[in-house]
């Protein structure tokens, strides 16, 4: 089989790093080989986060070769287009319909690209992108905190990997009394998706 | 069973199972996280040293004491402790001594790139390269051993993308008798006293044990000639030999994982079983001058860069460019992401204590800021631009005092030295000594937010508690009055005004000042209080984002007479430090609690 490339991206503090963990390790306990590799920032809030993550039957490189994503994940807007370079013609795109201002929009010395810009450069990338409410689909079950969970869920449906694989493996990462909410978020992405 | 790890999460296990019983370091990335792992394991003395230094002469002493040990540290933490490991590779040790050193190919977060592999030949002492995360735990037993076995300290060289990555290991459990105590010391000049006189007499074995190094090394299970495809002979180490090994699937390959010394027998063995030999490595050409030096012709360093990260892409266009291989096969970014998006770099977390410290030096004229390493560093990026200086742990201090004393002041200008509370422990007491006892006259300040902030929150000895537990905290002050420093001012970061008027204060001073500014980091500090926002008041005049705090953001409400856009506060990032309501010249900033 054909390596499975994805990519995570989003801005510290939103939740890619264990994404990226339930990710791998989800990968791992469907029978695949699987590396993953987080480029972190510093330990400061606020700057970009990306995650490699790589499932198949040999994987050698912890990180994607350029141009070679299958799926990006990406956790706010502007990071997805930072990225796009990266994915396949074929390849998929999943982005949370978020924008967080870096500090040089916030304080006008930048500007953000526009909606336009962001549609037209998702459309002339991929066929297959899926623009998803994560932050509204988080809340309402019941906290924003757990969008990262919500596009777990949606990307969860693009595979035929058995959905209690995932639920174990997000029980086995979130703190205890939050495993019902995750479940929850969890399954509010992945209906999402099946509903598209 | 195996279980996915990271390679510093593997890195430690395999401590645990090979019955390391002490390990030091000092944070860095990407080191921090061993130790970090390894305090989970009860039967392992944990500690965060004060520098490089004194966290290898620690463990030196351990292995000595007959414990096996390892020390962890950055890349250039390697400089730092270096003093340590030449001496030991001379004493030997009693118990097996593992020197683990993370490399940064492609510089994610240091000041300077730099391939420590040269630190083996330049010590004389063997090296190990793990390439993942199964061989970061293995490796560790087998440093240890060969440590035991040939009685010198062992290098072992990881890096950011084995450290940050994450792949199946195969978890053993410890068999080790912690009960057992360490044999007793036995009195042995000849091996430990390293005077002149006596460590002479032992250059000639240092010598003798690296030639006899080269045949373990030929033998050693973690060298291995993986047979192909007979026209390419690559050889490879670290995480390159993944990247490469997915490029040229059905080559021959040498992997190597003890690459100092490197096996020269089996280096002659695939030269003489394949039409053309290739090293890969990232950084330096180590390997490839070595193999050129036993007279065999490779490609290497001809086409292949000398710096920053050699990632699968960047090995596969060097091998298009030389016609190794075709172009098409070359993974390359397409062309799709829009041109100029703005960047989005790190910035000073909200309720930061640096802030009020940068937002002061930023208006200051012709002072020269001299500073340092860590979360302060962002005071030289957007929106301050506040800094002169940075360079190594301490040089804040260091390079302050060459400013004075190649009389920069006679231009007018005055000199800051910045430290922060870790680095000034770490590296910032001997610089401070050097200027009391030569009778300094600048302006020093430290930034105490009372932990290693910029690594993860790490203690160090200001803070009361360590690695594994309660600890006794060195207060700054008396420790800075003792050493004789007499005008000693403090400022609370969270007051605007008490540091601009320290700041003054010990400009104006005729000697040595030595500034704490005091407050703790928001994620240490538990200083969550009601978020602040922007009343009707606001003209849009934009005071608060010199701030650059990520919590205020121009709103689209544009002022009326100004015809600026008003600002606004998030109110789930805004933690209420309170900065930006002693800022704003409008009085537009208030507390929720308060309004």
């Amino acid at each position: 089989m054909e390596t499975i490339n994805f990519l995570i991206t989003g801005v510290g503090g939103q939740g890619t790093v264990l994404a990226s963990e339930i990710m791998a390790a989800v990968g791992f306990a469907a029978g695949y080989d699987v590396k993953k590799s987080d480029l972190l920032g510093l330990s400061v809030r606020g700057g970009a986060v990306l995650s490699h993550v790589r499932w198949g039957e040999i994987v050698y490189s912890p990180i994607v070769p350029e141009g070679r994503v299958d799926y990006l994940i990406a956790f706010e807007e502007l990071e997805a287009l930072r990225h796009l370079g990266q994915v396949k013609s074929t390849g998929t795109i999943l982005m949370n319909q978020q924008k967080i201002f870096p500090v040089l929009v916030s304080s006008g010395l930048a500007e953000y690209p526009t909606d336009e810009v962001i549609e037209e450069s998702l459309r002339k990338t991929s066929k297959n992108v899926h623009e998803i409410p994560a932050v509204e689909l988080a809340l309402k079950v019941g906290n924003s905190k757990v969008l990262n969970i919500v596009l777990l869920g949606a990307i969860s449906a693009l595979f035929n990997i058995d959905p209690k694989i995932w639920e174990e493996v997000i029980k086995e990462r979130v703190p205890k009394k939050y495993v019902d909410l995750n479940i929850k978020a969890f399954n509010e992405g992945r209906n999402w998706m099946k509903g598209e | 069973m195996k279980k996915l790890m990271t390679g510093n999460e593997a890195l430690a296990r395999g401590a645990y199972e090979a019955g390391v019983k002490v390990a030091t370091g000092y944070p860095g990335t990407p080191s921090s996280e061993i130790l970090e792992n390894i305090v989970q394991y009860k039967e392992i003395y944990a500690e965060w040293s004060t520098n490089e230094k004194v966290a290898t002469e620690a463990a030196i002493g351990a292995a000595y004491a007959g414990q096996r040990s390892i020390t962890t540290m950055k890349q250039v933490g390697m400089n730092v402790a270096a003093d340590a490991f030449f001496f030991a590779v001379y004493t030997g040790v009693r118990a097996g001594l593992v020197i683990v050193v993370a490399d940064d190919p492609g510089m994610f977060s240091s000041q300077n790139e730099q391939d420590n592999r040269h630190y083996a030949p330049f010590a004389k002492m063997p090296l190990l390269e793990p390439s993942d995360s199964q061989e970061a735990k293995d490796f560790v037993k087998i440093a240890l051993e060969m440590s035991e076995e040939w009685d010198v300290p062992v290098l072992y060289r990881t890096c950011m993308r084995v450290a940050h990555s994450a792949s199946p290991v195969e978890i053993g459990e410890r068999n080790w008798d912690d009960e057992k105590i360490p044999e007793k010391w036995v009195r042995d000049q000849d091996k430990y006293v390293c005077s002149a006189m006596l460590a002479k007499k032992k250059r000639p074995m240092i010598e003798d044990r690296l030639i006899k190094l080269v045949d373990v090394s030929n033998k050693i299970s973690i060298n291995r000639l993986e047979w192909g495809d007979r026209k390419l002979g690559i050889i490879a180490s670290g995480p390159v030999y993944h990247y490469a090994r997915e490029i040229f699937p059905n080559a021959t390959f040498l992997k190597l994982g003890m690459t100092y010394p490197l096996p020269e027998g089996l280096i002659r063995e695939l030269a003489a079983g394949v039409d053309q030999v290739m090293v890969i490595e990232e950084l330096d050409p180590f390997i490839e001058q070595q193999v050129k030096a036993m007279g065999i012709n490779c490609i290497g360093k001809d086409i292949f860069p000398r710096y920053g990260e050699l990632l699968t892409g960047d090995i596969e266009r060097a091998c298009a460019k030389a016609g190794i291989i075709p172009w098409e096969k070359v993974a390359e970014q397409r062309d799709v992401t829009p041109e100029n998006l703005p960047g989005r770099s790190p910035v000073l977390c909200p309720g930061c204590p640096h802030r009020s410290t940068f937002y002061n030096l930023a208006k200051m004229k012709d002072v020269i800021i001299v500073s340092d390493i860590g979360c302060y560093n962002l005071g030289a990026l957007a929106p301050f631009y506040a800094t002169d200086f940075m360079g190594s742990m301490g040089a804040g201090f260091g390079v302050a005092h060459g400013f004075e004393i190649g009389g920069i002041e006679k231009t007018g200008q005055k000199i800051i030295g910045i430290v922060g509370d870790s680095t000034f422990f770490h590296n910032g007491v001997t610089p401070l000594l050097n200027m009391v006892h030569n009778g300094s006259n600048v302006t020093l300040m430290v930034l105490d937010n009372s932990t290693t902030a910029m690594t993860g929150h790490q203690d160090h000895p200001g803070v009361d508690y360590t690695l594994r537990g309660k600890g006794t905290r060195v207060d700054i002050e008396k420790m800075v009055r003792a050493i004789g420093v007499e005008h000693v001012l403090k400022a609370n970061a969270f007051d605007v005004k008490s540091v601009d008027s320290a700041i003054k204060e010990g400009l104006n001073h005729d000697g040595l000042s030595f500034i704490i500014v005091e407050g703790p980091c928001f994620f240490v500090g538990n200083n969550l209080k009601p978020a602040y926002t922007v009343t009707s008041n606001c003209n849009g005049c934009g005071t608060c984002f010199k701030l650059g705090c990520s919590a205020i953001a121009r709103s689209d409400i544009v002022d009326e007479k100004t015809g600026r856009r008003k600002s606004s506060i998030d109110p789930v990032l805004c933690v209420g430090c309170g900065i930006c309501a002693q800022v704003c010249p409008r009085k537009a900033i208030v507390s929720t609690q308060a309004s």
